[in-house]
């Protein structure tokens, strides 16, 4: 042996311990207390959820997913700096945060240090900036509102609709997108009602729906505030539909709401009551692994690890810039990878089309009235 | 005319609640110079406190009544005997900081060791809605007001009109008189702390089925409780009820009438008017400062 032969087999072997124990670093930043807790956890157990499979079948690219989970308080500045930190720490990618507000003010550090970011966000903005790393795990205002404004315009027959929404990037982002919409589905705005987040009692802006007469109500509110509303509907009588975007239906809103949930509609991206085999098994294990019915935010953070795992495939090499790349434009198949539930697109943007749904609430649960194709074709 | 008489009937049942955390805040003023900013998370601690004994089985009322026993032991002797006690010897100040200081743990203990979230809170009432005229009122508002209305009025006659309220009145009027006439001054004290916890409870059982529980929900409802209990007249019990339907009418009407964006900002300006133009509150008397 001579004698370069024993450090050669000790780098050798240190190489090998160290590839043994490499991990995927990622950094999972959500609402986890604050007005976004009940979004930002059920996000958070879905990325754990998900992880936790992943890690268990081999890893990606043989390596384990380590993540670090972190509370953003449900506050844009608090946010802003855990991602920056999580950028400083070398996570590979960025799961959330969940609200508009804090993802707006947050994505310029991932889109700096090239690391792909996947959010539960709505605000249409979000993916309006150019910014090649950031990526949705659900449909955009952009895309949800026209679909929704056509169902009211031609299935409820509404002529016109007053929107209650609340005053905050998510809300204000939603109200835009719907007032374009629903001008370009003939329906006319009977009443603009602002709301303040984290507000407790809605008997006045209720009341001005009512005064507005309209046809249908839009209710575009945060979690608690729209399980608030709706027990306020019901108190005041209020006899018209009320329908509104995925959260007003999330399984959290109707189990805080109780019996005022009943019969409000709601376009959903994702909904564990879909009829589709992939997500009801989805559903079983979140269950079985958190005690409660996941909603749509649970769906968001499964999926979007899976995003991330199909966008390595792609890329075929652990490098950010690579994997931000081939997630534009992919198409991914439930059938190649199932823990995306269903077949999904991704376009320039980040932005991502799939089928979605009509739902109504009936003995507090979400029932699909609707399914939606995908514009996109597979 | 129609929409005034439906936020009339909201503000009122609102307002009905913040009178019974602000009647807390003139009690304990009234008896001991203790004021205390920790009133909201009072009522938030026993809405925790149902929830947990509600799960283990019990029904509503007897977590309630298990809760108002606690709440008489930990808010009402322990907050006296940990806090009030040993800071009013320094002064009115260290209270004040101990009790912001309080609230901001209790908020925090609850948010780390219960849940973040908001829960679901059952209601004593039915959710039936009966109408009056074209005015929707549901059986949990009727019940809200009455129930919180009658405890209102029941704590008035328990201080005017039973032995054990008058003494406690006189504490709370002159101590050394009190002391000379041979009350237990103490007891009497103990009694306004007791009885705060209680009407903390209460206020928990009535405004959590819709406000939600939430480990943040005493921080809006104290500040309310506070304006209430100064627009109504600090050194009075009667005050609290007309500054808590004031407090809960006046916003109705602004998020109404104005916007739901200055909801908040309306219970502020009635409160600065009134500390402007009678500096007592509306049904406060002057207090002579000895100097």
């Amino acid at each position: 042996m001579t004698p370069q032969r024993p450090i050669v087999t000790a780098l050798a072997c240190l190489l090998a311990i160290s590839s043994a124990h490499a991990e995927i670093k990622v950094a999972v930043i959500q609402e986890l207390s604050g007005t976004g807790a009940t979004a930002g956890t059920n996000f958070k157990n879905g990325v754990r959820l998900a992880i936790d499979e992943i890690n268990a079948s081999g890893g990606i690219l043989g390596q384990n997913i380590a993540a670090t989970i972190e509370d953003t308080q449900s506050t844009p500045g608090v946010a802003k700096g855990l991602v920056l930190k999580a950028v400083d720490d070398g996570a590979f990618a960025v799961f959330g945060p969940t609200f508009s507000g804090s993802m707006i003010v947050s994505m310029a550090q991932t889109r700096k240090a090239m690391v792909p970011n996947f959010t539960g966000a709505d605000a249409a903005i979000i993916t309006q900036q150019g910014n090649r790393y950031v990526f949705r795990t659900s449909f955009t205002q952009a895309i949800s509102m026209p679909k929704l404004a056509r169902y009211i315009a031609t299935s409820l027959k509404a002529k016109t609709v007053a929107i209650l929404f609340v005053n905050n990037d998510f809300g204000k982002g939603g109200r835009d997108a719907f007032v374009k919409a629903a001008a370009s589905n003939g329906l006319t705005v009977a009443a603009d009602i602002s709301t303040e987040a984290g507000l407790l009692d809605f008997s006045a802006p209720v009341l001005r729906a009512k005064r507005s007469n309209a046809d249908v109500l839009f209710v575009y509110t945060n979690e608690e505030e729209s399980a608030r509303c709706l027990r306020e509907l019901r108190k005041q009588a209020y006899d018209r539909p009320i329908v509104g975007e995925t959260t007003l239906t999330g399984q959290r809103v109707i189990d805080l709401a109780g019996a005022a949930a009943n019969g409000v509609l709601a376009h959903v991206g994702l909904t564990a009551d879909a009829p589709i085999p992939a997500v009801q098994a989805f559903r079983e294990k979140f269950e079985k692994a958190y005690k409660y019915t996941p909603d749509h935010n649970g769906l968001k953070g499964y999926t979007s690890v899976y995003l991330l795992k199909a966008g390595i495939a792609a890329a075929g090499k652990l490098d950010r810039v690579a994997v931000a790349r081939a997630l534009h434009g992919l198409k991914i198949r439930a059938a190649n990878e199932p823990g995306v539930l269903m077949n999904v697109a991704i376009d320039d943007n980040g932005d991502l089309d799939r089928e979605s749904f009509i739902v109504e609430v009936k003995d507090g649960k979400q029932h699909v009235k609707e399914v939606l194709p995908p514009l996109t074709r597979f | 005319m129609l929409d005034l008489l439906q936020l009339g009937v909201s503000g009122l049942t609102t307002g009905s609640i913040y009178a019974l955390a602000a009647l807390g805040f003139t009690l304990l003023w009234q008896a001991s110079g203790t004021i205390n900013f920790a009133q909201g998370e009072f009522v938030m601690l026993p809405t925790f406190g149902m929830l947990a004994l509600s799960s283990l089985g019990l029904p509503l009322l007897a977590a309630f009544a298990i809760t108002c026993a606690l709440a008489v032991l930990v808010l009402g002797w322990g907050f006296k005997r940990g806090i009030a006690d040993p800071l009013l010897q320094i002064g009115v100040m260290p209270v004040v900081v101990a009790t912001l200081g309080l609230a901001i743990a209790l908020r925090n203990a609850v948010r780390a060791g219960y849940t973040a979230e908001a829960q679901p809170f059952p209601s004593l009432f039915g959710d039936q809605i009966f109408h009056l005229g074209a005015v929707a009122i549901t059986l949990v508002d009727a019940g809200t007001l009455a129930a919180a209305l009658a405890l209102v009025i029941g704590t008035q006659a328990f201080l005017t009109r039973t032995v054990t309220g008058r003494a406690m009145q006189a504490v709370a009027q002159n101590t050394e008189a009190a002391t000379v006439l041979g009350i237990d001054v103490p007891r009497m004290i103990f009694y306004t702390f007791a009885v705060n916890a209680i009407l903390a409870c209460a206020a928990a059982l009535l405004i959590a089925p819709t406000y939600l529980a939430k480990f943040d929900m005493g921080e809006s409802l104290g500040t309310k409780a506070f304006f209430a209990a100064v627009i109504g007249g600090f050194n009075n019990s009667r005050g609290a009820l007309l500054g808590g339907v004031i407090v809960g009418v006046s916003e109705n009407v602004a998020a109404a009438y104005v916007s739901a964006a200055y909801k908040d900002a309306v219970a502020l300006a009635v409160f600065m008017l009134v500390i402007l133009l009678k500096p007592h509150g509306l049904l406060g008397t002057p207090v002579g400062r000895k100097v």
